[in-house]
């Protein structure tokens, strides 16, 4: 083991929770610009340092855990989802080599593998909370991302076939000559569905749904227990908007300017897609999410994996 | 290598047993995710990522949580817990116990001559994985898909809103 590499693991956690962070702050100006009002605008420059304020404030909250919360499984829940999301980053292929283990040979496999167990947070907090809104929003959130998993990952297997490997740097270099969002392009829109339900954002944020589950899952967190779930969210968003770039984006590459840039143009601009889909689409009602995961997403996700192997077929014989 | 083996070995054995001593349903599910985890460990040591990772996708990621939102439509409370303990008395262990210590034994005389280190083997991939299964053993792949098949019928069939068709 190198240092360069220890330092990297070091760093992708710290860099990763600062960006989360400052995140919240971007969506909630960015949103501000999309609904004609100002955003928070009063601490620092722009409003810039208001992230740190909201995570002074929330450190300083009192950590209450309910006396008929499960106490042990109440704390493990948000930790979960924090872990879960932080390791996935771990197989993320960064310029220049950076990222801890892009080679990883079965890489996309394990991220999913990551999602899924992070289902647990969400699902676990909801059981231990002990209470009716926290229950029904850990049940939602079960049924919904584990329908939305299936979809995740039949809707990933055309961009496997096509470069013939599940690990993201050969992904990555497979995308030389065309990116491929332009012959997935069914596989990337039911993808950026799935990735929405997945992270539980809105549109699809019915595990959480304030307007009739109080807070949904984490009804009953306070403090910095709450603020974890909240980070945890926010690194899902760049989660997402990282493997979108490195699917179907075509990673780090790009003319002219220099890989890191391109990567942090690509992600950056998926992440305020996120936000504008925030800003812009009301949420629908739950029976509504389920019919079109099994009714729309699913048989499109087994189209798209037909299509791609019989014109691979057909190429190869040719 | 050896030391990691065996450490992942010991977490799942001692992970296993707590699934059966939990008195809360939830916990030993959460025990058994834990069991799961390490054996996928113990199945990249052995050069079986992608086997590995398909535990920690299907087994962790997408049963154990269909066993929790089970369980949390059940809404068990102290009442189960309390029978639980009923059945978790010193003399519901002796024949298990002694079923588990023959297997046990005879586990250990089969692997006796129990070497040093690991055996270096090629590492298995999806290629190979997918030739066996579409090649050596379509068989089995078909006769468990007939077995889902049945099994996705009946659950339609019992789920079916039967007022709705009166």
């Amino acid at each position: 083991m190198t240092y360069s590499a220890l330092l990297t693991i070091i760093l992708t956690p710290l860099v990763l929770l600062g960006l989360a962070t400052v995140l919240t702050w971007v969506e909630r100006r960015l949103l501000g610009l999309w609904q004609d009002r100002y955003g928070p605008n009063r601490v620092g420059p722009g409003g810039m340092f208001q992230a740190v304020a909201d995570g002074t404030k929330i450190l300083f909250k009192q950590d209450w855990i309910p006396p008929f919360a499960d106490r042990g499984v109440f704390v493990l829940a948000p930790a979960i989802g924090m872990m879960t999301v932080l390791l996935s980053f771990a197989v993320i292929p960064l310029p220049m080599h950076a990222g801890i283990a892009s080679d990883m040979n079965v890489g996309l496999l394990f991220i999913l593998g990551m999602m899924g167990l992070g289902v647990y947070a969400v699902v676990l907090a909801g059981w231990s909370s002990n209470s009716k809104f926290a229950l029904l929003g850990g049940m939602r959130a079960a049924a919904q991302m584990i329908s939305y998993e299936v979809f995740m990952g039949l809707s990933l297997m055309g961009v496997v076939m096509m470069a013939g490997s599940f690990s993201l740097q050969d992904i990555v270099a497979a995308q030389a000559g065309l990116w491929f969002i332009i012959p997935q392009c069914l596989g990337f829109g039911v993808f950026m569905l799935a990735g929405i339900a997945e992270t539980h954002r809105l549109p699809f944020d019915l595990p959480e749904g304030e307007n009739e589950l109080g807070a949904g899952f984490h009804t009953e967190y306070s403090g910095m227990k709450f603020g974890m779930f909240f980070i945890a969210e926010y690194a899902g968003i760049i989660l997402v908007s990282s493997l979108v770039t490195t699917l179907y984006l075509g990673g780090w590459r790009g003319p002219l300017l220099p890989p890191a840039v391109w990567f942090l143009l690509k992600t950056g601009g998926m992440v305020a897609f996120f936000i504008l889909l925030r800003a812009s689409l009301p949420r629908p009602r739950y029976d509504q999410l389920m019919a079109l995961g099994w009714k729309v997403l699913l048989p499109l996700s087994l189209l798209n994996v037909m299509a791609t192997g019989t014109i691979l077929m057909l190429r190869a014989s040719l | 290598m050896h030391a990691l083996a065996l450490l992942a070995a010991s977490v799942t054995i001692i992970g296993a047993i707590m699934v059966i001593t939990r008195k809360v349903a939830v916990h030993a599910v959460l025990y058994l995710v834990v069991t799961l985890l390490a054996l996928a460990a113990l199945l990249v040591m052995l050069g079986a990522s992608f086997a590995a990772m398909l535990e920690i996708i299907i087994y962790a990621g997408a049963i154990m949580v269909l066993f929790v939102f089970v369980i949390m439509m059940l809404n068990l409370g102290q009442s189960d817990s309390a029978r639980e303990k009923e059945w978790l008395r010193p003399r519901a262990w002796l024949g298990p116990g002694i079923l588990a210590a023959i297997v046990c034994a005879e586990l250990l005389y089969c692997i006796s001559p129990f070497s040093g280190s690991l055996p270096t083997i090629p590492p298995i991939t999806a290629h190979d994985v997918g030739l066996s299964l579409f090649g050596r053993y379509v068989l089995m792949v078909e006769l468990v898909s007939f077995l889902l098949l049945s099994g996705l019928i009946s659950a339609f069939h019992i789920g079916r809103n039967w007022m709705e068709d009166r």
